[in-house]
């Protein structure tokens, strides 16, 4: 619709910018507690030292690195498992075929699975019926499971963005569609690749309730993946909820938490950009 | 369109060995639900066949190392939380969504909308500390002890105003233009082209959007564990702490065994039930607008 042809606001318009600034304020309110109370702890020592007194004096260290390694496990488990997926369903398989939607629907299932039941499988199966216990491992395998979905969704979306004379001109000069597959149209739907992986990771890393069951509490510095370890955002829960006087640190790891999560929005928004940019501009 | 089945050329050894490789792959990933549901299944059968599906509802209360497993108090939990913060959430989000679409001048309308998008992204561990530390003292001045059914209803509602106002403004962006313009023609004004075309014609993503929001909330655990109380017990005012499905499972099973174990298990096994209900819901919705 064009420019507003009353001057005089009525009055839904005032009502839906009373909503809208509401919202606002309630985010700069969540934000600014945050940072207002976080900044002060934040730095270089607190991100490299280990927790001491449960928490409420020292860094986050081993936190920092429990997380990344939990988020290794979750992408080299679900990556795999997710493009290959999104391969079939986007290049060999009619959408209407029974195979495709049948695993379309699991998938649909499968994103609206609450976290916390996540966690009881995780538990059941990763930690005690494949004898994996409380470990990075489970906690990372419980992860992979859980963004499939997302990263699945993308990296479709992905593969069905690159044009069709992609695929008739590969196979008019012959070439087998696993080299077209690999050569020409796994490059091609990176982008879309990227975004689900973007926002695949910033679900994990944002994750509480899945973890607490499966990859565990000990804030100590991982020595494998068959250890136990501590996310970041357990570490949040753990300080807030069970240490009297572990405030200031929790601020601060929100904080960081916050800090990541808006990098990796950043990059998913400016790759997804950076992308229909160059699909509206003829190649 | 899938190039890659047709039969005219038998497909080389390569292309047969990585179709089979992406089928296994693929039937790996659609069986991750089942295997969830089966696993749900087999921990919660003991008790479900000691001690039979009816006391979860019928038993005195919630005391499951005693043997007494009503859940009811829980679900009600739940379902006060979801059904409290999808009333405040509803109208907040898609006027959010038309505020931006409709109403913004277009740089407020972007800075808005990006906000939004931001407000999603944060995690829910983080609204629960938040709640937590501001929110619960802030009712707690009111209306002690803070912890409440109120507390949890404002939490989840921020949590799942970004999902509602993101496909709600997906589907005003889908209502065909034609009928903007027509009503525009007509001279109806921007409010009444909204309410009686805009949407009317955007109702079926908005209820979409609704049914995602609704799972998102049955589902939230931790940010509803660290605001509600966690008092079992069937809420009788906003200002009633309150413990939910999930949170009664975060909590008990670090140490819970056997029955007890299992009957949280039950709860999942029930939680999974209220999801594929929504998802059921969805898919009836889809189907009905295409082919009804």
């Amino acid at each position: 619709m064009g420019k507003p042809s009353n001057i005089q606001p009525s009055l839904p318009s005032l009502f839906l910018w009373a909503i809208a600034l509401l919202i606002t304020a309630m985010f700069g309110w969540i934000l600014g507690d945050v940072l207002w109370h976080g900044i002060g702890q934040l730095s270089w020592e607190f991100l490299t030292t280990e927790p001491r007194n449960a928490g409420r004096e020292g860094g986050i260290a081993p936190i920092l690195v429990s997380t990344i390694l939990i988020l290794g496990v979750c992408l080299a488990f679900s990556l795999p498992l997710g493009v290959g997926t999104a391969m079939l369903l986007a290049e060999f398989t009619k959408t209407d075929s029974i195979f495709g939607r049948l695993v379309r629907r699991s998938l649909d299932v499968l994103a609206g699975v609450p976290s916390i039941v996540f966690g009881l499988f995780g538990n059941a199966f990763f930690a005690i019926q494949l004898g994996l216990g409380f470990s990075i491992l489970s906690g990372g395998l419980t992860l992979a499971c859980m963004v499939l979905p997302i990263l699945i969704r993308a990296t479709e979306a992905g593969f069905r963005a690159v044009p069709l004379d992609y695929r008739l001109g590969a196979a008019a000069l012959g070439l087998s569609r696993t080299t077209t597959l690999w050569k020409l149209l796994l490059p091609a739907a990176t982008p879309g690749l990227v975004v689900g992986l973007v926002l695949g990771i910033g679900r994990a890393i944002a994750e509480t309730a899945a973890l607490i069951f499966t990859s565990g509490y000990v804030d100590r510095m991982p020595e494998s993946l068959l250890d136990s370890g501590r996310s970041l955002s357990i570490h949040i829960f753990d300080l807030s909820m069970n240490v009297a006087g572990g405030d200031a640190n929790a601020y601060a790891s929100a904080l960081v938490l916050l800090i990541l999560l808006l990098l990796i929005n950043g990059i998913a928004t400016g790759i997804a950009q950076g992308w229909l940019a160059r699909r509206i501009t003829p190649s | 369109m899938t190039l890659f089945n047709n039969k005219i050329l038998s497909p080389s050894r390569s292309d047969r060995f990585l179709l089979w490789i992406l089928r296994l792959l693929a039937f790996i990933t659609g069986m991750i639900v089942i295997l969830i549901t089966l696993f749900l299944l087999r921990e919660a059968l003991p008790v479900l066949k000691q001690v039979g599906w009816l006391r979860f509802v019928r038993d005195i209360a919630w005391h499951p190392v005693q043997g007494n497993y009503n859940l009811m108090p829980m679900l009600w939990g739940t379902l006060s939380v979801t059904l409290g913060s999808l009333l405040l959430a509803t109208p907040l989000g898609i006027g959010s969504a038309i505020f931006c679409q409709y109403y913004a001048p277009p740089l407020i309308g972007r800075f808005y909308r990006t906000l939004i998008e931001l407000l999603a992204g944060i995690p829910s561990v983080v609204y629960g500390f938040w709640g937590l530390v501001v929110l619960v003292p802030l009712i707690g001045q009111w209306q002690p002890p803070g912890t409440s059914l109120l507390a949890g209803i404002i939490i989840l509602t921020l949590m799942i105003l970004p999902t509602i106002a993101l496909t709600a403004e997906a589907s005003f962006a889908e209502v065909p233009i034609e009928y903007v313009q027509g009503a525009a023609a007509l001279g109806i004004s921007r409010w009444a082209t909204i309410r009686g075309v805009i949407l009317p014609a955007a109702q079926s993503g908005l209820l979409t959007g609704l049914i995602l929001a609704t799972g998102r909330a049955i589902g939230e655990t931790m940010a509803v564990l660290m605001v509600c109380g966690n008092v079992v017990q069937t809420p009788t005012s906003l200002f009633d702490p309150v413990r939910t499905l999930t949170a009664n499972i975060a909590l008990e099973m670090a140490y819970a065994m056997g029955n007890h174990r299992s009957a949280l298990f039950v709860s999942g096994l029930l939680l999974m039930g209220l999801i594929a209900f929504l998802v059921a819901i969805a898919e009836g919705m889809s189907w009905r607008n295409r082919y009804g």
